[in-house]
């Protein structure tokens, strides 16, 4: 990449694969199960971790020298819980529905432990450019995860994508040989997140073996 | 030269190949490896986990004939082509006719259970390179036997090839399971595809197709093959005498639904020391207690005859050994050697509680009303847990015994 460094891009790089917050480090994964029942929330959820991760990482960095040690707990939380209520409110206002789908949860990004693990382990210590890098690349691996859980889960347990029906209608009840679809019912419940989850996990560490721990 | 030493030979000229786990399995299962223990402790004994496997589907065989006979009855009867039978030995029941049908529906459920099942384990064996177990060999025998009649081949299929992967390979296969690979194959279909897992249409063959005819204008009578648990939830009654519930001639799962047979079974399991006799009699002593309370409460005048409960709660707590899937739960899969606790006095806790927690469920949760699956899934997870707690406790005891004797 000609606009990035080699040691910026893999700020970006790194989260989406080989250290990415959830499938690695395992952050964030209580978002992840409870509103990937659809792809279009996931999406939405994905956006808005985005802009949160990467604005408040930036602020963050910025006021770096200037916040005393004691209180930066504090302040993080002042400045996410700023960042997540623009968010909601824009949510309230351009997509009101969406809103009610994703309801407490996007309050609740506050709480996501992504978010304040960037603050505390990297926009603390590092210029507002590198920070931003690291936010959004962070938001990104999570953002992926999302979408591809998302996907799977709207596709089988609803059979549609981003609400538009594509695996046709439910078959008809004639017994042992009838054939088609029918939505699964236990893709929408929150233990199946966590299976994919799961599964993406275990795809990505057998093409992976370094990332295998003990 | 025979056949095995010709295989034999056959095995030693291919032992770099990737497919050699595939074709041992089949191999052993034909003869008797040569192979022993290479060190540790040897013990000689004659049943391997072959011999154990099958021993337990042939506890399971009479289940699964009668089975098919009770399916081909079923049909026949809710399309009122024959009477009621009368006792066990009525040749209503035992006719060619009902066969015939239970053949034909029971036999393709068989197949793909193990079709897909063995298949699953067979890529896995030959991916890592270890030897096929046998472990898939029950399991594929309870799935046909513990899910409606009229289940899609193609839903069973999905179940099993999850129930295998996530329920058991991913853990390290046969052995290392936490959870009843059967059990968590049942609660895959149950929580995927409810409505063909439960109400009053899945349990009989032909009851789907007799609505579909009424709904064409066709003048018919609805069939309802309504379970007896089905009925009692809806506060209903049982609607069957209590020995047809006992010889198992009620619709139900394929094969749950004979609590004698179950019994013969259990018996065989007890007697060839396969299946744990403290877990099949601490599981049923649960369930008494748990009906006597719910009894108690009922008769005390707690619970009135509106209440969403009453139905399953009056019911006589002996009953409720006999219907639904109780006794195949706890005589089949609660004593699951891997899944159950290891420790005698951890046997006795665990069995105790799959039989309270599952009429418990029956009970006060109407929309899962085979409360055995849940049970037992729920008593898997903390069979390692208690057997931690007894065997810390006989640890603790010993000590305290060591510094008696020192002091």
């Amino acid at each position: 990449m000609g606009l990035l460094s080699k040691k910026d891009a893999a700020l970006i790089k790194d989260p989406l694969a080989d250290n990415n917050p959830i499938t690695i480090q395992v952050l964030g994964i209580c978002s992840a199960l409870a509103i990937t029942a659809e792809l279009e929330a996931s999406i939405v959820m994905a956006i808005s971790v985005l802009f949160v991760l990467g604005v408040g990482n930036v602020v963050i960095s910025l006021m770096r020298n200037i916040i005393p040690s004691k209180i930066r707990i504090i302040v993080q939380l002042i400045v996410v819980a700023t960042l997540v209520i623009i968010v909601d409110l824009v949510l309230k206002a351009f997509a009101y529905e969406l809103s009610k789908t994703l309801s407490v949860f996007v309050g609740l990004i506050i709480t996501n432990c992504i978010i304040m693990g960037r603050f505390e382990a990297f926009a603390l210590g590092n210029g507002p450019w590198r920070s931003f890098l690291d936010g959004i690349g962070n938001a990104f691996g999570y953002g992926v995860i999302l979408i591809i859980v998302g996907f799977f889960r709207e596709l089988l347990g609803s059979g549609t994508l981003l609400g538009i029906p594509v695996l046709g209608d439910p078959i008809e009840k004639t017994g042992l040989y009838s054939i088609g679809y029918e939505n699964n019912g236990f893709m929408l419940l929150s233990p199946m997140a966590l299976i994919v989850v799961g599964i993406i996990i275990w795809v990505q560490r057998s093409r992976n073996k370094a990332l295998i721990e003990d | 030269m025979g056949l095995k030493s010709n295989l034999h030979k056959f095995k030693e000229k291919n032992k770099d190949k990737k497919w050699l786990p595939g074709f041992n399995a089949i191999f052993t299962f034909l003869y008797m490896p040569n192979e022993t223990t290479h060190n540790g402790t040897h013990i000689k004994v004659a049943d391997d986990l072959k011999r154990t496997m099958n021993t337990v589907i042939m506890a399971l065989i009479p289940c699964l004939i009668f089975g098919m006979f009770n399916a081909g009855y079923q049909h026949h009867l809710a399309l009122g082509e024959i009477g009621n039978a009368s006792g066990f030995f009525d040749s209503a029941f035992w006719n060619w006719d009902n066969l015939v049908i239970g053949l034909w529906k029971v036999l393709p459920l068989v197949i793909v259970s193990y079709g897909v099942g063995l298949g699953i384990e067979f890529i896995f064996a030959i991916l890592k390179g270890h030897e096929v177990e046998e472990g898939y060999l029950v399991t594929g025998m309870l799935v046909p036997l513990i899910v409606p009649i009229d289940t899609p081949l193609w839903m069973l299929a999905v179940a099993v090839a999850f129930g295998v992967v996530i329920g058991k390979e991913v853990f390290g296969g046969t052995g290392m399971n936490i959870l009843n690979p059967a059990l968590t194959i049942r609660a895959f279909l149950f929580f995927a595809y409810p409505t063909w897992m439960s109400g009053d249409k899945v349990w009989v063959h032909g009851a789907v197709e007799r609505d579909q005819l009424i709904a064409a204008g066709e003048n018919l009578d609805a069939i309802s093959g309504e379970t007896i648990l089905g009925s009692l939830a809806q506060n209903k009654a049982a609607g069957y005498e209590i020995m047809d519930m006992f010889y198992g001639i009620i619709p139900g799962s394929v094969g749950e639904t004979s609590t004698l047979l179950i019994l013969l079974g259990g018996l065989f399991l007890i007697f060839t020391k396969i299946g744990s006799w403290r877990i099949m009699l601490s599981s049923v002593i649960g369930a008494l207690v748990m009906g006597l309370i719910f009894n108690g409460v009922v008769s005390s005048g707690w619970i009135t005859e509106t209440s969403k409960f009453y139905g399953l709660m009056s019911t006589e707590f002996w009953q409720h050994l006999l219907i639904g899937g109780f006794a195949f739960g706890t005589v089949f899969m609660a004593t699951d050697p891997v899944t159950a606790s290891q420790t005698n006095k951890g046997k006795w806790i665990y069995g105790f509680l799959v039989g309270f927690i599952s009429i418990m469920i029956r009970v006060f949760n109407p929309a899962y009303p085979e409360g055995v699956m849940l049970a037992i899934l729920l008593m898997n997870v903390f069979a390692p847990t208690i057997d931690h707690y007894v065997v810390q406790g006989n640890v603790k005891k010993r000590m305290k015994r060591l510094k008696a004797k020192v002091a």
